[in-house]
């Protein structure tokens, strides 16, 4: 006698459902669609499809977080997706084959594949070493400063894969190393075999994570975005922890871009383009606070998740193109619009 | 008592901003084992000489001595690892995260794993602990700032200045939200800190505090030191005039008006926000002026700013000239006739870069335009020029930017806006903060003839001689309540303290 139903159910009362499910909305958002989408066409949870949509969300997420750590810090980088595209190309031409007819460097000998990765990486750096630079030393609003190299940073993608008179040329013909990279698997059992890029995503993800949650430049990212003026006067190095934001930052972008080329097996001066707002859309899907101070690497992840689960379950279910830019769009603002519910209610 | 040597010497310190020369040669000398109390009207200079100190502004020229060494800091750190830390005016916590990060930030404890050092978490914890213990805080380490009360975050402020075991601690306004019993429970930790050795630079408006604790006294005006002596040898009425600078009589300007019956009924308003204002009701007479006083935490910004639609209600209902009015925006606002001086003018009264003019006619647009949906821009003009010289607004011409306007002029024009929008019942939140004495008492002068030409007024402050000297009546407030409605007449200090602090 006297039991009641919550006890029976080991604790689950309504109340703690109402407190996971509003700390967890957005993992059940994500779950949610997954299984609409899975119930209006099965072939959508194949393992195939999952995998692939996995796939993709790999070199999102890379760029996603490093774009989280921006926004973090009360920024925003609009030059992500073009810094992306600078290190594509980059990286691409360090590694055509050398029987490839029209390569951009026709003498290049053949390179290790370590080189190719490195040169990516330091155009992110470079980019991001400079962004930071500038919003932290010049005092340039962030907004400006990335508006600014986005422009120049396509500028140079597309002079580096110009030919003239032919103009900017796709760069193609990559060595099958590279592009195991992004398509390639390791196989830790028979007939077991996780692909190549979730496994780095994942170890990009686990690093980043420490990155916020246990290290002194996480805590002091949070500090700077949240409250700078606190954060100056406790002796924290705002200018330092821009930076160091920006160049990291930077790195992931690199990486992202050196994944795409390989992932896709080649690359032009258009890729990354628009990457940047996708990536903003997914961190503040993911509760990302634009205001600064707010944001989380898990959040981030599920940020993501949910916007190529939307892209391919929308093209799954046969929805036009211009359709889905709509949907896509009326969903970011939709979240945002109920994420800042939490803060301008109480007033 | 005052003893020790001197461990710090702040000498010749000037400082200019754009416009205001905030420090003018000033020196002090802090011995160590001492409380050295700094005080001064709001904008005397005394935060400003203080932030020179802690490395957050550079003076512009004199030097500073600590422990026999000239030191100059560019960045806070530096002034923290030299052994000076600072509880600051403006309470700076990062809301966003729990008690511990924002006690430890900028020095957080690390472990090494290896080749990488992390946050050591469990120290952190243990260290909080042991630092809220040791001052008998009750605070979770883990609870997020967000969810604290000001007196809280006060309480964690204070603690964290002196976790850093400084030899000199600044404490600018320490007990601005603090209960009568904690600040008796601060002042035990001074006295304890003061017999280690430590020197404590203790600012406040608070002449009783300062009279309880302070071993000597400096006292600044206009950005100049005018004398510093022994605590023993002052009395309240010795502080405050040198503090003002003239004779006590003439701070406040004659008041003629005559209040008349009842123009605003407020009955039981109870905010939405869980620790807000809770069933407040007042009646506001007509030619009244209405002074509303508390301390920081009392929810007086917050219970007049629902007065004018900006924040929600859940419960209670306002009544202007007995008819019962829904205000939910500051537009309906306007319509009942209100006005509202908000408490932040940086953040809510001026537009920096707009001219005299645009800020003046902003909140009144309507009424100047024209057939052709155009503005009126000459009888606009004449309008501005006329309540420019009614007010006394010092300024070359309406077309001046007002950035480049004194924080009193500044002030004048926003009221000048707000008198063009005919009100009559005008809400003053912290009229005179920021402002010099000099304009101050045409800040009053202006009040007290607005009250005399019928308009009803409530003045919030937080400086208790001029709710006094000024107000008809003095709501008080406690933690969102209403604790008493004194009459100007019998209203003092005391009693308003006793009932501002009623529920602490």
């Amino acid at each position: 006698m006297g039991k009641s139903a919550s006890d029976m159910l080991g604790g689950i009362t309504p109340r703690s459902v109402r407190e996971f499910s509003s700390r967890n909305a957005i993992v059940l958002v994500l779950f949610g669609i997954v299984i609409i989408i899975g119930i209006l066409k099965p072939s959508f949870l194949t393992l195939e499809n999952i995998g692939n949509i996995l796939r993709i969300s790999s070199v999102r997420a890379i760029i996603a977080l490093g774009a989280s750590g921006i926004l973090i810090s009360k920024g925003v980088d609009l030059s992500a997706g073009r810094t992306v595209g600078l290190a594509a190309v980059i990286s691409a031409s360090l590694i055509q084959r050398s029987d490839y007819a029209s390569k951009l460097y026709p003498h290049l000998p053949d390179l290790p594949l370590l080189v190719p990765i490195i040169a990516g990486l330091s155009v992110g750096l470079i980019v991001g070493a400079f962004n930071g630079f500038v919003v932290a030393h010049l005092k340039v609003p962030p907004f400006i400063t990335t508006l600014g190299t986005m422009t120049i940073v396509w500028g140079a993608a597309s002079l580096y894969v110009d030919r003239p008179p032919m103009g900017a040329q796709p760069l193609g013909g990559l060595r099958a190393d590279f592009t195991n990279l992004g398509s390639g698997s390791l196989g830790f059992t028979d007939g077991f075999a996780i692909p190549t890029i979730i496994l780095i995503a994942a170890a990009v993800l686990g690093l980043y994570w420490i990155m916020l949650n246990k290290t002194r430049l996480g805590k002091n990212l949070y500090a700077v975005g949240g409250n700078c003026d606190a954060a100056i006067v406790s002796g924290v190095d705002v200018k330092k922890t821009l930076i160091s934001v920006y160049v990291i930052a930077g790195l992931l972008y690199g990486l992202g871009g050196v994944l795409l080329a390989a992932r896709s097996g080649g690359a032009t001066n258009n890729y990354g383009n628009m990457y940047e707002l996708d990536a903003i859309a997914a961190c503040v899907i993911g509760g990302v606070s634009t205001n600064g101070g707010i944001g989380t690497a898990g959040g981030v992840l599920t940020g993501v998740l949910i916007f190529e689960v939307l892209n391919n379950g929308l093209v799954v279910l046969g929805v036009s193109a211009y359709w889905q830019q709509i949907a896509k769009g009326l969903i970011i603002i939709a979240a945002v619009a109920l994420d800042i519910r939490k803060y301008t209610r109480k007033r | 008592m005052a003893s020790g040597e001197f461990i710090l010497e702040m000498r010749h310190i000037s400082k200019s901003f754009p416009g205001v020369r905030a420090l003018d040669d000033v020196s002090i000398q802090v011995r160590a084992g001492s409380v050295h109390a700094l005080m001064g009207e709001n904008g005397a200079g005394k935060s400003t000489l203080m932030k020179c100190l802690f490395g957050i502004y550079v003076p512009d020229q004199g030097e500073i001595v600590l422990d026999g060494k000239p030191v100059s800091f560019d960045t806070a750190s530096q002034a923290l690892d030299s052994g000076i830390s600072m509880i600051h005016q403006e309470l700076l916590p990062v809301p966003f995260r729990n008690v511990m990060e924002n006690l430890w930030l900028g020095r957080f404890p690390l472990k090494n794993y290896g080749v990488v050092k992390l946050v050591d978490h469990k120290k952190m914890y243990a260290d909080t602990k042991a630092v809220f213990e040791n001052l008998k805080l009750d605070i979770a380490p883990d609870a997020k700032v967000l969810d604290l009360s000001v007196s809280q975050i006060q309480a964690m402020e204070i603690a964290k200045a002196i976790s850093y075991n400084s030899k000199v601690i600044i404490m600018d306004e320490p007990t601005s939200s603090l209960t009568q019993n904690e600040v008796q429970r601060l002042f035990a930790i001074i006295r304890k800190l003061r017999s280690e050795g430590v020197a404590i630079i203790y600012i406040s408006h608070k002449i009783e505090e300062i009279l309880e604790i302070a071993d000597e006294v400096t006292i600044m005006r206009d950005g100049r030191n005018v004398g510093t002596c022994d605590a023993k040898d002052l009395t309240t009425d010795l502080i405050i005039s040198r503090m003002v600078g003239r004779d006590l009589t003439h701070r406040f300007p004659p008041r003629e008006n005559v209040p008349g019956e009842v123009v605003m009924r407020v009955e039981n308003l109870t905010s939405t926000a869980e620790r807000s204002f809770r069933e407040v009701s007042f009646d506001l007479r007509r030619g009244e002026i209405f002074g509303v006083s508390g301390l920081v935490g009392a929810q007086r910004t917050e219970l007049v700013e629902a007065i004018f639609g900006l924040r929600d209600i859940r419960a209670g209902n306002i009544r202007i000239e007995g008819k019962r009015v829904e205000i939910n925006n500051p537009i309906r606002a306007k319509k009942n006739r209100m006005a509202l001086l908000t408490e932040d003018r940086r953040a809510t009264g001026v537009f920096p870069v707009l001219s005299v003019l645009d800020n003046t006619l902003i909140a009144n647009l309507d009424k100047y335009v024209r057939g052709t949906r155009l503005l009126d821009k000459r009888r606009g003009e004449s309008d501005v020029n006329k309540s420019i010289a009614m007010l006394r607004v010092k300024t070359p011409s309406s077309a001046t930017p007002m950035e480049s306007l004194s924080g009193g002029n500044q002030q004048k024009v926003i009221v000048a806006r707000w008198l063009l929008t005919e009100p009559e019942i005008l809400i003053l939140d912290e009229p005179t903060r920021g402002i010099d004495v000099g304009a101050k008492y045409e800040i009053y002068t202006i009040i007290a003839d607005l009250a005399k030409r019928g308009k009803s007024v409530i003045m919030i402050s937080s400086e208790m001689p001029e709710l006094i000297g000024m107000s008809d009546r003095i709501m008080v407030m406690c933690e969102g309540r209403v604790t008493g409605i004194l009459n100007g007449k019998e209203a003092t200090q005391e009693r308003i303290m006793t009932l501002a602090t009623q529920f602490t």
